[in-house]
């Protein structure tokens, strides 16, 4: 089945005259990755069902820098952002949404000193911001009662400071939030970050995402929650090392609402 | 010749505080080696961590065990320096217990510093328990093979006998003084040495009060000693946690330093109007930059007082994901490195009348390798950990902004990435046009 999916750009927005409500920054694995392409869909649905009215930018989207910037190369992320500076100041765009923290970590706190000023918002604040104006409902639906853990992407929680909004949405569902021995503030990093995405660990004995997992599984969820493409994917790897596909699935929180809301 | 004592005090004060005083101004010295950084915006939150972090504690107990034991050794460390006070007038001026006109103030107080004397001792033993017997893994890892275990040793045996002769001080003070012996007039009040003082019940006053002489004068010469151990060991924090969380960055930990000097570079490329090959203003680049950090003078001073202040306690490492899986980078290296080749480049000054003559190491390689730089998720956690806010991410940061920017030395596939995202606007090789395909997949 087609799904009809309204995505505006900010060019068609400019075009007839308006200023979107918020900028959806769908990022590099939003855009391209296809495990990540069903997150950022599910968000689209949820923007679409409240009657948001957003607008992407589309093919004028560029990398913001961050693994550029975590690898090293200093340069290259002021370029990627400068470009993006100038794309979104043309646009006067205010209010920025995103599903991915490392987006959301440098445009809301590396961008500001080279220019770009903007309100940036993760997507698991919006979604909470949304219920909380009455603008969406949901109802537990096929979570209710479910064991739901959640882990704490590092550029949201440690380099944010942002816990709650996604647990939530979590209780929201009627879920059973279980938390795993080291979580918020203390939370285990799932490997990713810092641009480790990119390239493969250095020599060790474990791997960091099957480590982490591990500290998922002893919590017997049902389903592990994330609020990062790229914590998605390590944990979902990690679930496939141990072998556990069929009985615990990863998902992110804006698939959660959506599959609730049947969406 | 009554005087002598007295003027033999002095002069072992003396040496014991301006000996102390040499070797802060090396510090100081070696910390301003450092780049500048401005940390003197919002004074009034930097008093504030100081006051919570430093003087409260308040990261040190998120492990409550070793927390609580600290916060005995820390009060007893603070308080019992009191007594130092009245310790050191007496010395000067011959005195017995100077501050006792303080009546039941004074009871009160040599009566809570004997309480915490005892205190520290238990945490000590605790403390020398946990590194020595039961091993916790975090004191027995390989950053602490040789010196740094034993001088985590060496304090701890130090701080047991200093409160050992406090209390056998006391304890004699106490016998003499009800023995209505001359001079030790009835002063304090001794909850824990009184149990103390029965030992020397049969032994004649002369004896005991060589005793008494003995411990006064090992006790405050143990506290000079100690004082000037800290510039050797690791023991700096006792001082330095104050300015280093005073000092300490405030911004969200995720946000990552814009590097200036990289700034104004790509701002000339990417203005139209700019003319590639006009002259620069004289006052550009006044000193050629260097991006990121090969060896300590490139990082900057507050990384440096870090290092400085870093007491090797590991909870950084111990909390680190490429540590526990293995990987050979640990933050607590990290920071131990960078002191150790602090205090290198700072003895080559030294012994070349103020200037650095180059020695052919480095940070970056002779100390820390790009294998430990390259295993950091940037995920934060040591920088979390750290009870007195110190950043081994920000030095980690750095010293990869040297390996690509300046030897591009990255490993191959951060190459690939670096490629795609300068060829398509992505880490991954997609066309920038299909940015938008999902809507329609």
């Amino acid at each position: 089945m087609q799904e009809t999916l309204i995505v505006p750009t900010m060019a068609e927005m400019l075009a007839q005259g308006k200023q979107p409500e918020v900028l959806f920054w769908v990022g590099c694995s939003g855009s391209f990755d296809d495990r990540a392409k069903r997150i950022t869909k599910a968000f689209v649905r949820i923007l679409n069902r409240a009657n948001v009215e957003f607008a992407v930018l589309g093919t004028e989207e560029g990398c913001t820098g961050d693994p550029a910037k975590r690898a090293g190369n200093e340069f290259l992320f002021q370029m990627q952002a400068m470009m993006n500076i100038e794309v979104l100041n043309a646009y006067e765009a205010k209010k920025i949404v995103t599903a991915c923290p490392h987006c959301f970590n440098t445009i809301k706190n590396e961008y500001p000193e080279l220019g770009g000023k903007y309100e940036v918002v993760h997507h698991t604040e919006f979604l909470k911001s949304l219920l909380d104006d009455g603008r969406l409902t949901i109802e537990g639906g096929q979570f209710k009662g479910k064991r739901i853990t959640f882990h704490d992407p590092c550029y949201l929680g440690r380099a944010n400071k942002i816990y709650e909004a996604p647990r939530e949405l979590i209780q929201k569902l009627d879920a059973e939030l279980v938390e795993m021995k080291r979580s918020k503030a203390n939370g285990l990093c799932c490997g990713a970050g810092g641009a480790q995405m990119f390239k493969d660990a250095e020599p060790g004995n474990k791997e960091i995402n099957v480590e982490r997992t591990e500290d998922a599984l002893e919590t017997k969820p049902e389903i592990i929650a994330a609020g990062c493409p790229f914590c998605n994917t390590m944990l979902t790897d990690g679930v496939k090392n141990k072998e556990k596909e069929a009985d615990v699935k990863v998902m992110d929180i804006a698939e959660l609402i959506a599959n609730a809301q049947d969406l | 010749m009554s005087y002598l004592d007295n003027i033999l005090f002095f002069v072992i004060l003396s040496i014991g505080i301006g000996y102390f005083a040499i070797n802060v101004k090396k510090i100081l010295r070696n910390i301003k080696l450092g780049q500048d950084i401005n940390r003197s915006d919002n004074p009034s939150e930097r008093w504030k961590n100081m006051a919570m972090i430093a003087l409260g504690q308040s990261k040190m107990v998120k492990r409550p065990v070793a927390g609580i034991l600290h916060i005995f050794v820390y009060v007893g460390f603070v308080v019992i320096n009191i007594e130092v006070l009245e310790i050191v007038i007496d010395g000067l001026f011959g005195t017995h217990r100077v501050f006792a006109f303080l009546g039941v103030f004074y009871n009160v107080l040599i009566g809570s510093f004997e309480i915490l004397a005892l205190l520290v001792l238990v945490a000590v033993i605790a403390f020398l328990i946990r590194r020595n017997i039961i091993k916790l893994k975090r004191f027995i890892h390989s950053d602490l093979k040789g010196w740094p275990k034993s001088d985590a040793n060496y304090i701890l045996y130090f701080e047991i006998v200093l409160m050992s002769l406090f209390l056998i001080l006391n304890a004699s003070d106490l016998w003499l003084q009800t023995m209505n012996v001359h001079h030790y007039t009835h002063a304090g009040s001794f909850p824990i040495s009184q149990f103390l003082a029965p030992i020397f019940n049969g032994m004649n006053e002369s004896s005991v009060i060589l005793i008494e002489r003995a411990a006064w004068w090992l006790h405050i010469c143990g506290i000079l000693v100690f004082l000037n151990y800290l510039y050797f060991s690791k023991h700096l924090h006792i001082l330095l946690a104050f300015p280093n969380t005073y000092f300490a960055n405030l911004n969200p930990q995720g946000q990552f330093d814009n590097l200036e000097s990289v700034t104004k570079e790509v701002k000339l490329m990417m203005d139209p109007n700019a003319d590639p090959f006009a002259v620069p203003a004289p006052d550009d680049n006044a000193v050629p930059s260097k991006f990121g950090a090969q060896d300590v003078q490139d990082l900057n001073w507050v990384q440096l007082l870090n290092a400085y202040t870093c007491t090797e306690c590991g909870r950084c490492t111990s909390s680190c994901p490429a540590n526990q899986t293995g990987k050979k980078l640990s933050p607590r290296k990290i920071m131990m490195d960078t002191r150790d080749r602090l205090v290198e480049v700072g003895n080559n000054i030294d012994t070349n009348k103020g200037v650095f003559i180059p020695d052919g190491k480095f940070l970056l390689g002779d100390y820390i390798t790009p294998e430990e730089l390259w295993a950091c998720t940037s995920c934060n956690a040591c920088v979390e950990e750290c009870p007195v806010n110190i950043s081994p991410l920000s030095i980690i940061m750095d010293m990869r902004r040297y390996l690509v920017m300046e030897q591009s030395a990255a490993p191959q596939s951060l190459n690939a990435m670096m490629t795609n995202i300068e060829n398509n606007g992505a880490p991954w090789q997609y066309n920038q046009q299909d940015r938008l395909n999902w809507k329609n997949e």
